[in-house]
C-alpha cells in the first residue's frame, strides 16, 4: 500500500511539472504541415483568411499556370504554425503574414527577397513598402491594406445637431460629451492589454507627433491624457480596458456607442445589420494643422525559402500576380480594404463612398515596424501597459508612460 | 574468493557463465518490469523538463526556429525575470489567487460534501449536477462568466441593480478584477473538492458515529472528533493537489481578463504564457515557468511527506 501511494504521489509530482510545460512542447513538436511536398507544379498557400478568398488564388493560379493547395489557419495560430514549419523545413510556397510580423520572420532568414522575382513596390503606398522591408530588403507586399478611422452613428449625430465630423480633439471631446446619455456612450475604443489596444492608441499618439522609440514624451502624454479626459467626462466606458475591437463594434451596432475607432474590415458586418446608419471619418488631431497619422494594417504575401528554386520562382510569379492592380482591386472589394497602389486606391475611393475616408487615411498611414523593426512587439507591450495604467487610475499619464518605458 | 573457486569457474566454462547470467537476470529482472514506465516518464516528462531548463539558459526567439541557433546566455533570462517590476506583482497575485481560491473552494466543497452525505430524494442527481462546471470547456465557461460579470450589461450587475446597488466594475477595476477571477475559479474548483471529500466521507465507518452517539458526540462534536480526524488524509490530498493545480491556472484568467486591467490579474503562469506565446521570447517564458515548477515541486514534496506519514490502512 505504501509503495503504491508513493508511486502515485510521484506520478502527480511529475504530471504537474509536465502540465506546466505542455504549451511549450506543443509548439516544439506538432504535426507537420502539408507544405513542402506535392507535385512540382502545385504551390502551397497558407493564410488566415476565409475560403471566400479562394477565387483570387484560383484566378492567379490560372494566370501563372500552376495548381494551388490552400490552407487557412485561424488567425492566432498562424505564427506558431509558421515557427513550427520553420524548424521542420516545411514552410509553404506562398505565405501570408500580418504586416507587423514580417520583420521577425524575415530576420530569421526564412524568407526570400521579393526583388529576386522582379517586384519593387513602386507606386505603392510608402507605408506598405516599409512594412515589408527588413534591413533594406523587400520581403513582403500587400495587395490591399487597412487602417483605423472613426465610425459614427448618423442618426445620433443628426439628433444632436452635429453636421460636420470633428476635426480636432477638442471638437471630438465636446461631441462625445454631447452624444453621451440614455445608457449610451459618446465614444468607444479598445484599450485592452494586447497589441490590439496599442494599435488603437496609435492614431492619437502618432497624430500628435509621439514616437514608439520613447513613449515617455510629452506628445504621447498629451494623447494619453486626451483618452483619459474622455473617460473622466464619462464619454467612454471604463470597460474599454477589457474591450477588443470586435467588442467595440458590437457596442456600436447595439447603439450603445455613438462613435467608435475601428477599421474597414468591419464594413461587411456593418452592412449586414439594420440597426444603425453609419459613416466614417479620419481620426482627428489635437490641432487642426496636424496631419492624421494612423497605423497601417493588412496582410502581406511572402515567398519562404523552401529550398526548391524552381518552385520559389513560380511562387514569386504567383505573388506578383496577387499584388497586380487587378487583383488589388479584387482583394479590396472582397475585404473592403484599400488597394496598396495609390492610383488604384484613388479609383476605388471614388467608386466607393464608404471606403473614401480610409483611402485618405492610408495615404499618410505609418507601418508599426517602420522605426523599430523586429523590436516593435516590445514597444507595443509598453504602450498598452501605459494606457492601462493610466485608464485604471494606477498612475497619471506621464508617470504611466515613464514607468512603461523603463520596464 | 579462493583460488579453488577461480579454477572451478574457469574449468566449468559455459555452465559457470550460464549460472552467472541467470543470477544476473534474477537479481535485476524487477527492473525489466519498470522499464516501460521509466521509458515513458523519461520520454514524455523528463525530456520536456530538461528541454525547458536548457531553453531557459538560452536566447530562444522566433529566429531560433529557422536557424536552429539559440545563443547560451547563462542566467540572463532569470535575472531579467526576477528584476522585472512585474515579477513582484505576479508573485503577489499568484499567492492571493491560490490562497483565495483554495480556502473558499475547500470550505464550500466540504460544506456541500457534508450536506450530500445524508441521503435525501434527488441527492444523487443534484450531486452529479454539481460536477457540471468541471465538465464544461474552460474557455466556454470563461466567456459566459465574462458576460455575467460585465459592468454595464452583465446579468450580475442587473440583478444587483434590482436592490439599488450601483454597477460593480468586476473585471474592470484593478482592485476588483483579481477578486472576480478568484470567484470564477472558486466556482470551477468546487466540484473537485466535493467529489474527493464526499468519497472521503463515505469511507468513514458508520459504527464510529453510532459509538460516538452513545458517548454524546453528535452534530458539531461528531464532526470535530470523528469526521475530521477520519478524513484528514483526504483533506491534505485535496489541499496540496488544489494548490498545485491553482498555481498553474492560465486559461480561466486569459479568458476573463487576459491578465489585465493594468496587470492586476497577471500571475506567474499567465506571464510565462505571455512571454512565450505573445512576445515569442521563449527563453524568458521558460525561465518563468521553471520558477513555477520549483514552487509546485515544493508543494508536491509537502504532499509526499504527508502521504508517507499516514498510517497504513
Amino acid at each position: 500500500m505504501k509503495t503504491a501511494k508513493k508511486r502515485r504521489a510521484k506520478a502527480h509530482q511529475v504530471a504537474v511539472a509536465a502540465a506546466a510545460l505542455l504549451p511549450l512542447s506543443l509548439t516544439a513538436c506538432g504535426g507537420s504541415g502539408s507544405a513542402g511536398s506535392g507535385s512540382p507544379n502545385t504551390l502551397t498557400i497558407q493564410d488566415y483568411y476565409e475560403p471566400a478568398h479562394d477565387p483570387i488564388y484560383r484566378s492567379c493560379a490560372k494566370t501563372t499556370g500552376v495548381g494551388v493547395e490552400i490552407s487557412h489557419i485561424p488567425g492566432p495560430g498562424l505564427i506558431p504554425k509558421v515557427l513550427q514549419q520553420s524548424s521542420s523545413r516545411t514552410l509553404p510556397d506562398v505565405l501570408m503574414l500580418d504586416n507587423p510580423d514580417v520583420q521577425q520572420i524575415a530576420a530569421s532568414g526564412a524568407l526570400a527577397p521579393l526583388t529576386d522575382y522582379g517586384m519593387s513596390g513602386d507606386g505603392m503606398v510608402e507605408a506598405v513598402v516599409k512594412a515589408g522591408t527588413y534591413e533594406g530588403r523587400l520581403y513582403g507586399l500587400a495587395p490591399s491594406v487597412n487602417t483605423l478611422n472613426i465610425f459614427y452613428n448618423k442618426d445620433l449625430f443628426e439628433a444632436a445637431g452635429i453636421t460636420e465630423p470633428p476635426r480636432t480633439w477638442d471638437e471630438l471631446r465636446a461631441y462625445a460629451k454631447k452624444l453621451t446619455g440614455q445608457g449610451r456612450y459618446g465614444f468607444a475604443m479598445s484599450n485592452i492589454n494586447t497589441y490590439e489596444g496599442s494599435w488603437q492608441f496609435l492614431p492619437f499618439m502618432w497624430g500628435n507627433g509621439g514616437s514608439e522609440q520613447n513613449i515617455a514624451a510629452p506628445e504621447t502624454a498629451q494623447a494619453l491624457q486626451f483618452v483619459l479626459d474622455l473617460q473622466n467626462d464619462g464619454s467612454i466606458s471604463k470597460s474599454s480596458v477589457n474591450w477588443s475591437q470586435d467588442d467595440v463594434i458590437s457596442q456600436f451596432i447595439a447603439g450603445k456607442a455613438a462613435m467608435v475607432v475601428n477599421g474597414p474590415w468591419q464594413i461587411p458586418t456593418l452592412r449586414k445589420q439594420k440597426n444603425v446608419t453609419w459613416a466614417a471619418f479620419t481620426v482627428p488631431t489635437r490641432l487642426a494643422s496636424q496631419t492624421t497619422v494612423a497605423p497601417l494594417g493588412g496582410e502581406v504575401y511572402t515567398v519562404p525559402r523552401t529550398g526548391d528554386k524552381a518552385k520559389m520562382t513560380k511562387a514569386g510569379q504567383f505573388v506578383k500576380c496577387l499584388i497586380s492592380p487587378e487583383m488589388q482591386l479584387e482583394s479590396a472589394k472582397l475585404r473592403q480594404t484599400v488597394p496598396s497602389d495609390l492610383k488604384v486606391a484613388a479609383e476605388f475611393g471614388k467608386s466607393n463612398e464608404v471606403i473614401a475616408p480610409f483611402v485618405t487615411a492610408v495615404k499618410t498611414a505609418r507601418a508599426r515596424t517602420a522605426i523599430l523593426g523586429e523590436e516593435w512587439p516590445k514597444a507595443a507591450t509598453r504602450i498598452y501597459t501605459a494606457v492601462q495604467a493610466a485608464l485604471t487610475g494606477k498612475a497619471d499619464p506621464a508617470q504611466a508612460l515613464r514607468q512603461a518605458q523603463s520596464q | 574468493m579462493t583460488s579453488a573457486d577461480l579454477r572451478l569457474g574457469a574449468g566449468a566454462g559455459p555452465l559457470g557463465r550460464g549460472a552467472r547470467w541467470s543470477r544476473l537476470v534474477r537479481r535485476h529482472s524487477h527492473w525489466l518490469f519498470s522499464l516501460p514506465a521509466i521509458a515513458f516518464v523519461a520520454l514524455f516528462f523528463g525530456y520536456p523538463i530538461v528541454q525547458n531548463v536548457v531553453m531557459s539558459f538560452q536566447e530562444y526567439t522566433t529566429e531560433t526556429f529557422y536557424t536552429g541557433e539559440a545563443p547560451w546566455v547563462g542566467l540572463a533570462n532569470y535575472v531579467t525575470s526576477l528584476s522585472s517590476s512585474l515579477f513582484t506583482t505576479t508573485v503577489v497575485n499568484t499567492a492571493l489567487f491560490t490562497i483565495g481560491s483554495i480556502s473558499f473552494q475547500f470550505t464550500i466543497g466540504l460544506a456541500l460534501a457534508l450536506f450530500f452525505k445524508r441521503n435525501f430524494p434527488l441527492s444523487g442527481f443534484l450531486r452529479s449536477l454539481l460536477l457540471l462546471p468541471w465538465l464544461l470547456p474552460l474557455i466556454a465557461s470563461s466567456a459566459v462568466w465574462k458576460w455575467i460579470l460585465d459592468q454595464e450589461s452583465g446579468v450580475l450587475n442587473q440583478f444587483l441593480g434590482l436592490f439599488g446597488i450601483a454597477p460593480v466594475p468586476w473585471l474592470v477595476s484593478p482592485g476588483l478584477a483579481l477578486a472576480g477571477v478568484i470567484g470564477v475559479n472558486i466556482w470551477l474548483g468546487i466540484p473537485f473538492n466535493v467529489a474527493i471529500l464526499y468519497s472521503g466521507l463515505q469511507a468513514v465507518p458508520r459504527e464510529l458515529y453510532e459509538a460516538g452517539a452513545l458517548d454524546g458526540a453528535v452534530g458539531r462534536k461528531a464532526f470535530r472528533h470523528i469526521t475530521w480526524p477520519s478524513i484528514r488524509p483526504v483533506v491534505s490530498v485535496v489541499m496540496v493537489l488544489g494548490v498545485v493545480y491553482t498555481l498553474k491556472v492560465v486559461d480561466i484568467i486569459l479568458g476573463l481578463t487576459g491578465g489585465g486591467p493594468a496587470n492586476s490579474t497577471q500571475t506567474l503562469a499567465t506571464n510565462a504564457y505571455n512571454k512565450s506565446f505573445v512576445e515569442f521570447d521563449f527563453g524568458q517564458g521558460a525561465a518563468l515557468s521553471n520558477i513555477l515548477i520549483v514552487v509546485s515541486l515544493a508543494f508536491s514534496l509537502v504532499y509526499l511527506y504527508i502521504s508517507r506519514r499516514e498510517p497504513d490502512e
